[in-house]
Formats: structure tokens, sequence, C-alpha cells
């Protein structure tokens, strides 16, 4: 591993007095601890109404017409809003929403009217109340139905109902073709996985007598927002604040204006009182887009020494009925195929399809976690049908530091090889590997395997036991590539800061960026208190209002630390270049001779204290100079966007990574068991140890549940699982033993040398661990999850005799 | 319409304090807690007792507040996070979580304690598979329940035999 490099810390501190690297725990837990975080559903304002929305329940009709009147009877009924009521704006990726429908349905959970009322049961009774003439039509339920011959056209301006393709190559696919040794085909299927956050969707919308428009919202990306809203509700940007309470969960969903958000403006415009509206957890469930599904079939090949030739990939996305981020997923996903490993020969196609189902948005990994499930899975098949340990073919092809990827991205630091190597060496790679492959050999010949392992575990045991499970285990690996320094997918790709010092050394810090859980607050808080010697409690984030903070991209692409981090620190530097000046001046020293340690300014060469800062500050505010140290930066980081043929460096660095996972599957029941899950990343450098471990166990356990159990299954448009009790969630049981490691390679770029994390521990799970399933029974799943009666099915059809 | 015909008046001790409220027959615990007396600590996550966000202590005992009447709590004692905390001091459960890393987004983070602290108080000295059991109610979807077992089992008290 590497050695953390003494960047950016001042001479003469040795690594004990650093902040960076130390377990700090997160500056808003007591609040959260103790119950006084104030959620969305936890506001309340003077007046306030509440609003409720009712949905199509069908997944293809036409609006023929909609009587509100028994609604609007009610008493305690405040308004009652159609589509034809409000304006009519179209918005979203693909600019096919709008807020209420006004013709037609083309999913079940189109928004068709809404209502704001004195309580939330005269709301939801209202709503009930409102009846919906519609004339239904055939309903398109999958992306093949869609594209058929004679297929009803779903959205009038796409006579195809194929809206959107991604087109990506490079190199010459058929000379790869020619190169190759040996060549593997397979397709693979990946679901749609809800979100989940524990707190649900909501928004509080409320007006000031000037017109102005304040919105406690949940977005993640609040100064695009707002400019979003602004054009599809008619208020001025100017006009709009956005204030965040603490947000109980985001993970991508909370990237794109969702219909529910202008209805409630609309409703607040309509009544001139504050309104709120939270989802219920069904509404949750059938009303906020999932992670995109995916059917990617790929191709590729090797030479007989494991070196890549070629992959071909193409896919089927169903768009579902409407446009949300989910359509855009295939932008990242090219990435993936083309520069985890080192292909000379590269081609995707994704055809985005609409159909008459629930769509997908933005989901922690974007596309990443679907594309890395196939191309892991298929590097096996090729090191199979190869003879080669698959920790050997990956180190042949990983990419190395100094390259420039087939696609464009140069990768100044790059720690996969080192990756592969610990996780491997953490998990016992070679011995449990070979050991699970003995025990298959054994085994291959035996048209019961279940049967014979369990005779087996019995004379091991050295008992007659009819309850003897008949368990074998295995290991399997995955690795991810994904970007680790913002993405520039929008013009700028930048946050800005304000900081300021008080009389007595305390700062508070204005980012644009967000806290969604994820610990960006205290980190940058970490950072601010390592650039200017202060102690973690003297520093303040704000970092929820946008009418106080400087602009910022929002949370997304894992960018946070890293432009976030970038910007404050930028923005302390400063300040503790003036600071330096004063206290030179006032100590008859040069700057260069002074540091700054635990609120004081040291001698830099002995580390004595010579005086407070709060001292310094008060000399320059009220001596002669009669300043503030108060410092603004706005940081917009070295990437480029990506060409029109795709190419290009679009971030500032980029994240490697490794996860082995060990599994445990049962030849009966089909059951698969992580036992354990060996995870390194190339985080570039650790900042704050504690967020960065709750990061990475989060995301492999969520991505355990994508794995492993989470699927929100639709059926002619219609959603069957709506609840937790039919959509499961990992609980405290199916965590397994996790083991990680941090490789830091000090990116030059990245705040202290630190690289994005936050959506790396979800890609590879999936990958892993059904690369261990197979590795442990022998069979090779394509389609997520893996639930026992797939995996079942699996085994039954791999004993079954040859015919 | 869903007219509030029936109001009943409950009486029961909420984190030590005598309250008496009226609610309509159908509240449930949840709603009086956080719509009657304001204790919003208490969270809405589900309304059917999967995901284990609005735990309290009813008489000693952890409950899905969503799934308790409150009429059922007449005479009944209460104990929610906001119940927790004593003179400004976070309770050692809450501390545990703050210094272990157990809390990110914080949805989950009240019911998750109140949990814990009814497993402490039936089992002070919880190995690891008993935290995961007494737990198994509670979803959090952010940490991977990883820190939260941690910061429970450093407040399990180890015998001498243990250590």
């Amino acid at each position: 591993m590497f050695e953390a490099a003494s960047v950016a810390t001042p001479k003469r501190r040795t690594k004990k007095d650093t902040l960076i690297g130390r377990r700090i725990p997160k500056l808003d837990a007591p609040e959260k601890a103790t119950g006084l975080a104030r959620y969305i559903e936890d506001l309340n304002f003077p007046r306030m109404l509440y609003g409720k929305i009712l949905f199509a329940d069908r997944p293809h009709a036409r609006i023929v017409s909609i009587d509100t009147s028994a609604a609007r009877a009610m008493r305690g009924v405040r308004a009652v809003i159609t589509a034809a009521d409000i304006n009519l704006v179209p918005f979203g990726y693909g600019q096919d929403n709008t807020a209420l429908k006004a013709d037609k349905v083309t999913c079940i959970r189109d928004e068709v009217a809404a209502v704001a009322a004195d309580t939330p049961e005269i709301a939801a009774e209202a709503v009930k109340r409102i009846r919906v003439t519609y004339e239904d039509l055939p309903v398109v339920a999958s992306p093949e139905e869609a594209v058929a011959d004679g297929a009803p056209i779903i959205h009038e301006k796409i006579a195809d109902n194929t809206p959107f393709r991604y087109d990506y190559s490079h190199g010459d696919i058929e000379a790869g073709v020619g190169d190759s040794h040996i060549i593997v085909e397979d397709t693979y299927t990946l679901q749609r996985q809800a979100h989940c956050c524990l707190g649900t969707s909501g928004i509080i919308a409320s007006f000031d007598a000037d017109g102005r428009l304040t919105l406690h919202s949940l977005t993640q990306v609040p100064f695009l927002y707002k400019n979003d809203l602004a054009r599809i509700v008619g208020v001025a940007p100017e006009k709009i604040r956005i204030i965040q309470p603490p947000i109980g969960g985001g993970f991508g969903s909370k990237l794109d204006i969702h219909p529910f958000e202008p209805i409630c403006i609309f409703l607040a415009m309509k009544t001139s009182r504050p309104v709120k509206l939270v989802f219920t957890r069904e509404e949750e469930f059938l009303a906020t887009p999932t992670r995109q599904n995916a059917v990617i079939y790929m191709r590729s090949g090797a030479r007989k020494d494991g070196t890549f030739t070629f992959r071909d990939v193409r896919m089927t996305l169903d768009n579902g009925g409407r446009t949300s981020w989910g359509a855009t997923t295939p932008w990242i996903m090219m990435r993936s195929f083309s520069s985890l490993y080192r292909v000379p020969h590269v081609r995707q196609h994704a055809d985005i399809i609409y159909t008459n189902n629930i769509y997908a948005c933005a989901f922690r990994g974007y596309g990443n976690p679907q594309a890395t499930f196939a191309l892991e899975s298929q590097i096996d098949q090729l090191a199979d049908e190869l003879g080669m340990d698959p920790l050997d073919v990956r180190l042949i092809n990983a990419q190395k530091p100094g390259e420039t990827t087939g696609q464009g991205m140069v990768l100044r630091t790059c720690g996969l090889k080192e990756c592969l190597e610990t996780s491997a060496a953490n998990a016992g790679w070679e011995t449990k590997r070979r050991e699970a492959e003995a025990s298959r050999n054994q085994q291959t010949e035996t048209p019961n395997r279940a049967a014979t392992v369990r005779e087996r575990t019995k004379e091991q045991a050295g008992i007659a036991c009819s309850h003897c499970r008949s368990m074998v285990r295995g290991v399997g690996m995955a690795s991810f590539f994904h970007v680790g320094g913002g993405a520039k997918i929008y013009r700028s790709d930048g946050c800005g800061t304000i900081l300021k010092l008080d009389d007595f050394g305390a700062v508070t810090v204005l980012t644009g960026s967000s806290e969604i859980g994820q610990g960006s607050e205290t980190v940058l808080a970490q950072i601010v208190a390592e650039g200017l010697g202060l102690p973690m409690k003297n520093i303040r984030v704000i970092n929820n209002d946008t009418e106080l903070t400087p602009w910022d991209v929002g949370v997304h692409a894992s960018r946070t630390t890293f432009i976030a981090g970038n910007s404050v620190l930028r923005a302390a530097r400063e300040a503790r270049r003036k600071l330096l000046a004063a206290a030179a001046a006032r100590l008859k020293r040069e700057p260069d001779q002074l540091d700054l340690s635990e609120g004081k300014v040291v001698d830099g060469a002995t580390g004595e204290a010579l005086e407070s800062i709060g001292k310094i500050i008060r000399g320059l505010h009220f001596g002669s100079k009669n300043e503030l140290i108060m410092t603004t930066d706005f940081y917009e980081p070295p990437s480029t966007a990506p060409d029109e043929d795709q190419m290009g460096d679009i971030s500032a660095c980029y994240a490697f990574g490794t996860h082995v996972a060990e599994v445990e599957v049962d030849l009966d029941t089909g059951v698969v068991k992580v036992i354990k899950v060996c995870a390194t990343h190339d985080v570039g450098r650790v900042i704050n140890r504690l967020g960065l471990e709750g990061q990475i166990e989060g995301g492999i356990v969520q991505g355990l549940g994508y794995c492993l159990s989470e699927e929100v299954k639709v059926s002619e448009g219609r959603v069957l699982n709506p609840s937790f009790t039919d959509y499961k969630l990992m609980t405290t049981w199916d965590v397994p033993e996790m083991e990680l490691s941090f490789v830091e390679t000090n990116d030059p770029a990245g705040p202290y040398g630190a690289k994005g994390v936050g959506e790396s521990p979800l890609i590879p799970v999936a990958a892993a661990v059904a690369n261990a399933v197979y590795n442990a029974a022998g069979v090779r799943i394509r389609e997520l999850p893996l639930t026992p009666e797939k995996v079942l099915a699996h085994l039954k059809a791999a004993s079954r005799p040859a015919e | 319409m869903p007219q509030v015909l029936d109001r009943i008046q409950i009486g029961m001790v909420v984190n030590g304090e005598s309250v008496t409220i009226m609610a309509p027959s159908t509240a449930t615990l949840l709603d009086v807690l956080r719509n009657g007396l304001e204790l919003t600590g208490t969270k809405y996550g589900c309304g059917e007792g999967e995901c284990g966000a609005c735990s309290v202590l009813l008489d000693g005992r952890v409950v899905n507040s969503c799934l308790v009447l409150a009429v059922e709590c007449e005479g009944s004692k209460v104990l929610t996070i906001e119940g927790l905390e004593s003179n400004g001091q976070l309770h050692p459960i809450q501390k545990a979580f703050v210094d272990y890393g157990a809390v990110q987004c914080g949805f989950c983070t009240p019911g998750m304690i109140m949990a814990a602290y009814a497993l402490l108080e039936s089992n002070p000295a919880p190995t690891e598979d008993e935290v995961k059991r007494g737990l198994e109610g509670n979803l959090c979807r952010c940490t991977g329940y990883q820190k939260i077992i941690e910061a429970i089992l450093s407040l399990a008290v180890r015998g001498a035999d243990d250590v």
C-alpha cells in the first residue's frame, strides 16, 4: 500500500497532530440521536394545509373527463387542481413530463389531480372523491412489445417509442474479434431497485406577501432545482429560496424534480397558504422512480495469455412511461466498459425504450452497478474459458497510473492493482478458491450434489444428522471504476464557499454543497479545521439554504468531498494566509516562520505557542487596519466535458476498488449467505476514517440487497410489492463480516489527496457475490436478484443429467 | 368523510410525565406522540410495523408505535427518544451511536436507539448475535448496520469471564 504522503501538512507537524485520517463523529449526530433533528415530516407552519395527489392507477389511458365537484364540496378542502388549473410546462430529461397530466396517462404513477385540505385525513378522503373517466389504451408492458410492429405509440412525438440512443466506440471491434483466442457472449438482466430512504419524500411550499416562494425541500441539487422549478411554476428564480431540513436518505432519489414538488407549489399558489405534501410508504414505492432496470448483452474476447481484445455491448433500457435520469445511465455505464480494464476495442449501443411501466431515476452508482455486474461476471466467464485464475486475468488487464483509458480519461493516480491484491490477500483468495473448486470437481460426476455434500458433511461431523444442510462455500471478486473528482456533466461542476472568522476564532463556512446523511458537513469542517489549525468545535458549516450559500451543482457523482472539499480548503488557505500575515506583522516575524495549531499561532520550527488566533483577529479588527477575515472561493475542477464521441477526461480523478465476497450456498434451499466481504478502495487519502467506513459498509449492504433480495416487481405496468413486507431489505441478520482496506494514492488534485467514495462501495458487490456463487456451486446466474428460488432453479438445471 | 365523532380521553405517563390527551379512537400511539404531544423524534417510516422507525417503549417493552392504538395505552408508561437525555447529557446509548458512527441520515436512529435500550434493559451483556436479534425489526438504509452493532456491543457489560 502507498504511504500517506505529507502533502499540504505544515512542516514540523507530526502525523499525530493532523486531523486528516482521524475518526471524527458526525457533527449532526447528537441532534439526530436525541430526536431533536426536524425532518420534513416534523415541520409545521401556522395555517399550513396538507396536499395529496390522485395517481392514475392505470398504466395507459386517455383522460376523458375529471369531476372534482364532490371533492370540492367537502368541508376543509381548500383547493382541488387538475391539469386545467396549472401551467403545463414540460420538464424532465425527456421533457415528456408535466406536474399533472392533461390528456393521457402513460404509467400507473401518473399524477392526475391534487387536493389541499385542512388535515391529511380530509385530503385523503377528498382525493378518493375525484371521479376520473378514462378510456383505457393497450398496455405496453415491455421494451420488446414497445418496438414490435404496430405497437401503440406512447408519446406522440416519438413514433418508434425509442426516445434515446447512446453509442460509444473506440478501436475496431472486428480487429479485436480477429485477435481473440476465445470469445464469450452472454446476456445479463438487472432489476429495478427502490431507494427505500427511511424518510419518505416530501416538501413544504409557502409564499410570502411579496410573492417569494420558500421551499423546505429534500432536493440533492438545490441550485439546479431552483432554476428548473422557476420555469415550471412560473416564479422568477431569484424569488425562490430552497431550505433543506435534515434529509432521511438520498442515494440519488432527490436528483430530479418530481411532479409532487411543482404540484405542492401550485396548491400553495392557489390557496395562498403553506402546503405540506409528504408521501406514505406505499406512495413512496409507487410514485418515486427506481434504479434503472436493464438488459445487457455483452460479447468479449481475450488472447491466450488473458489480455482482453474487445468488448461489444448492446443494451435495452425500459424507460417506463416518462423520462427521469435513468435514461442517461448508459453515459456512465460506457465508462466502465471502456476504462475499468485496458481493452483496445470497445463498442456500446443502448436503446432507451418507452413502455407503460414505472420509470427510473438516479441511484447510487448511476448505471455502474448494472454495467459492472455484466462486465465482471463476463470476466470470470473469460477466465474460466482460459483456465486462468480470475485474479490473474484482472491483474493482467488492470489500468495503471499514468495511463489514458480508451475513452480519454487520464489516470493520474490508480490503485487498482493494489486493490486487487489487497482484497485477495485479505480474503485468502487462492486457498479458498482452490478448496471450492476441488470440492466442486469431486462432485461433478454425481447427479445429486446436495445429497453428496450432505453425506460428506455428516461423515466429517461423525454424526448421523438428519438436519445436516448441504452447504458449499466459495469466493468471488469484482472491481469497479468510477468518477472520483466530480463529473463534467453540466457546464460547471463547481462549488462555492464563503468563509468568515469571528473575533474569537470561530469559523462559519457557507458551502453550496448539501448534507444528505453522507457526512459531508463533518468532512468539510475537518478540512477547514486542519487548514486553519483550529479545533473542530470552532467550525460551523451552513449548507442548506440557497439564500445564504454560494452555487454548487449538487450531491451527485460522489463529488462533495472532492469538489466542495477543495473549495473550502482553498478558502481556508486564503484565510490562513491572511492570519499568518497579520500574526507576522504583530509578532515581527516572517509569515513562513509561523504556523497555526490548536487555535494558536506557533513558531513553525519549534511549535512554541506565540499568540492565540483570536487575539490576532481582534488585533486586525480593532487595530489600525480595521479588517475582518472573510474569504470566498469558487472551485471548478480541471476536468473537461466529453466531446461528441464521448471521449474526454470528465473527472479530475478516478476511483477504483475491488471487493472479494465469500458466500455459503445452501444446495437444498438455494439460499445464498454472504459470509465476508473484503473491500479495498483507492480513496486517494482517508479524511474521516469513521465516515469513510460508514459509507463503505453502508454501500456494501445496500449492494447486497440489490444482489440478493431487492426487486420492485412490475407486471402489466403495475407494481406488485409496494411495501417493506414484500420488498425485502437487508436487516441486521444479513450483515456479513466486512474487512475494509484503503489504498492511499494521494491524488494531486484532491483535497489533502482525497477522492470521492460515495457511490463506489455499492458498485461491485453484486458481481462479486454472483462470481462467488459460481465458485461455490458451479452455477452462473446472470439475472439479479439471486433469490433462493432462482438459485435453486439454476442448481436443479445444472444437476439434471445431460440428455 | 372521516368525521371525528368519538374523541377519547387517554391518560398515560410519557417520559416520566403524566399526560392526558383527547384523541380519536382510531389514533395510533405514533399519531398521539407526534401530533398530540409534539414528540417528533419518533418517526413514521412505513405505518405497518415493518421498519421500526417508530419504536418506543410501552411499559418497558419495545413496540412499533404505528401498530398500537392510543386507547390501548391508557394508564401505560411510554418512553420515547426524547426521554433518554437527562440534564443535557446524552444517554450512554445515544453517546455510543454518535461516537461509533452509527448515525448517517439519522432517520432510523431514534427507533434503533429505543430498540437498543430495550435490549440492554433485558440483557445487559448481549452477544453480537443477540444484538442482531434485538435490532432485526429496525431497518437502516445508510449504515449497513455494522456501526450500530458496534455501538451497542461497546455498552455490553462484560463479566470477568468474558475478558
